[in-house]
């Protein structure tokens, strides 16, 4: 009974963060964004500074009608959404929170945190050829052609810290960690960090959705609820992606000092403040061009992520 | 089979193994959607559900690792380019008329002929062979490259070796020719080339 118990708490608790994270992190670059242009942004829903916004965001979202185009791939189309969120629910299980608060300790958890987040992907290029919408085909091509790109950088750099801890699993890499792994890594981190925002869409890499040029990307056509979920995942990524570099790169639960107790609070301070690097990298640079992008993936991060790799197992011989 | 039949039975199966004949029967099923439906990008979907039932099949025989491994390359990698390749190319909404195949009998001959051939191969392999599913994972992370690095190195390292093959192979095909004057040839010229480039 105890253990139904357990799994039931576990899965609530996992199911509550992925509630709760996306939207504080919506609401945080709604603030953040506002602060580094200069004006208020939103202001007066709820009161102090405009906190329910994202709540009266939801309402609007759920209130308007639910098309889906005349010409449509209807089942697909409709599928897409839930394809696309689903796999950072799933990703959360894995990652652990502090030394002994994870939903799930797996064997092989940094492959099965990337695979899946890789699933995610393919509700977005769904959502692109279902539309029966050049501009959505346009930007699933482009979501396509960035996923096989920055795949490949980030999953080298994700080897190179499982190199160094000698397991895949992410509470055994945290267990390993010491202090010096961060200098050690942090060519491998920053690849994985720039790989891992380029999966998501995020600027300077948001060119599958440019709106300046294909409108809205793979998910033009989309409305109401469906078109509230892709944006849901998009804030689940962030936060995803920002646990996952703290964990790999920065010593998740460890900090210096209060590690007995505190450790669940030295992740979220890095999560959070990781958070704030995409917000502010989305204020600041300019979008990527197309042929920029590959660049940028293929000769830069692939060559530095393989050099991060070399470093990584020529230090771990001369250490052992 | 016998023996495994008397030590163990197969009229009392446990969940595990009643959970892996209906994933089987799921992926047996989207597989045959797979090659037989109308619709090109429905087709690809479909194997995103016939490569994930195999990597539920791995997770249930407790081979975690090679499970991920298959959602990341076949599922992450493989259906992305194919869907990639089909919407630079050609992918209509709806049916394709030439989503046919004269071949069809032929393809299932084949195709026939090689699943029997795997399935005698397995069996004949494994006749008695039994995994406990309970206790310690057996298809673990360092289970797996012990058995690699220690059994099956040769093997591996000529994969690897037949991959960066292909890797240089697709190089050498997708590059232009050297020689060929970059813009506007002279009429005699391109026709000339398009034979030879078509040939490469």
């Amino acid at each position: 009974m105890s253990d139904v118990l357990d799994i039931v708490v576990r899965l609530l608790a996992i199911f509550v963060a992925f509630l709760v994270f996306p939207l504080v992190i919506g609401q945080t670059e709604h603030k953040v964004m506002a602060h580094m242009q200069g004006r208020l942004g939103p202001m007066y829903a709820g009161g102090f500074h405009g906190w329910a916004q994202l709540v009266a965001d939801g309402v609007k979202f759920a209130q308007k009608e639910d098309i889906v185009p005349a010409g449509a791939d209807r089942r697909v189309f409709q599928l897409a959404p839930a394809v696309a969120l689903l796999p950072y629910l799933l990703v959360l299980a894995a990652i652990p929170l502090g030394p002994h608060t994870v939903g799930r300790d797996l064997d092989a958890g940094i492959f099965f945190v990337l695979a899946v987040m890789g699933v995610g992907v393919l509700g977005s290029i769904m959502a692109g050829w279902a539309s029966a919408n050049k501009f959505s085909l346009l930007g699933g091509l482009r979501t396509a052609a960035q996923l096989l790109a920055y795949e490949l950088p980030m999953l080298l750099a994700a080897a190179s810290v499982a190199m160094a801890a000698g397991t895949l699993s992410l509470p055994g890499i945290l267990e390993g960690f010491h202090w010096w792994w961060v200098p050690w890594q942090i060519v491998g981190g920053v690849v994985f960090f720039v790989a891992g925002l380029a999966e998501l869409q995020r600027p300077p890499f948001d060119m599958p959705v440019a709106d300046s040029e294909i409108i809205f990307g793979a998910y033009t056509e989309y409305t109401g609820l469906r078109f509230a979920l892709f944006l849901l995942a998009e804030y689940a990524g962030i936060v995803v992606l920002c646990a996952l570099t703290s964990v790999l790169f920065l010593g998740g639960w460890h900090g210096p000092f209060g590690a007995a107790g505190l450790g669940w609070l030295w992740m979220v301070l890095k999560t959070v403040v990781l958070a704030f690097v995409v917000i502010w990298l989305r204020v600041t640079y300019p979008r990527l061009r197309e042929d920029q992008l590959q660049k940028l993936a293929w000769t830069a991060l692939i060559p530095l992520a393989l050099a991060q790799i070399a470093l990584t197992g020529v230090i771990k011989v001369v250490i052992s | 089979m016998t023996l495994a039949a008397a030590s163990h039975g197969f009229l009392t199966p446990s969940g595990v193994e009643i959970a892996f004949v209906l994933v089987g029967i799921v992926t047996f099923g989207a597989a045959l959607i797979t090659v037989t439906t109308r619709q090109l990008v429905h087709a690809a979907l479909w194997l995103v559900v016939a490569l994930g039932g195999i990597a539920v099949e791995y997770l249930l025989l407790t081979a975690e690792f090679i499970a991920w491994v298959q959602v990341l390359i076949y599922v992450g990698s493989v259906v992305v380019l194919l869907l990639f390749g089909l919407m630079l190319t050609k992918a209509p909404i709806g049916r394709s008329p030439d989503a046919d195949s004269g071949n069809r009998r032929a393809a299932l001959a084949v195709a026939v002929a090689s699943a029997a051939a795997l399935v005698w191969v397995v069996v004949d392999a494994f006749r008695a062979t039994w995994i406990t599913l309970g206790g310690a994972a057996q298809g673990s992370t360092e289970a797996s490259g012990r058995t690699l690095f220690q059994y099956w190195v040769l093997p591996f390292e000529a994969l690897s070796v037949l991959l960066l093959a292909a890797l240089v192979g697709a190089i050498v095909l997708s590059r232009r020719n050297p020689e060929a004057p970059p813009a506007a040839p002279a009429p005699g010229a391109a026709t000339a080339r398009a034979p030879r480039e078509e040939q490469r």
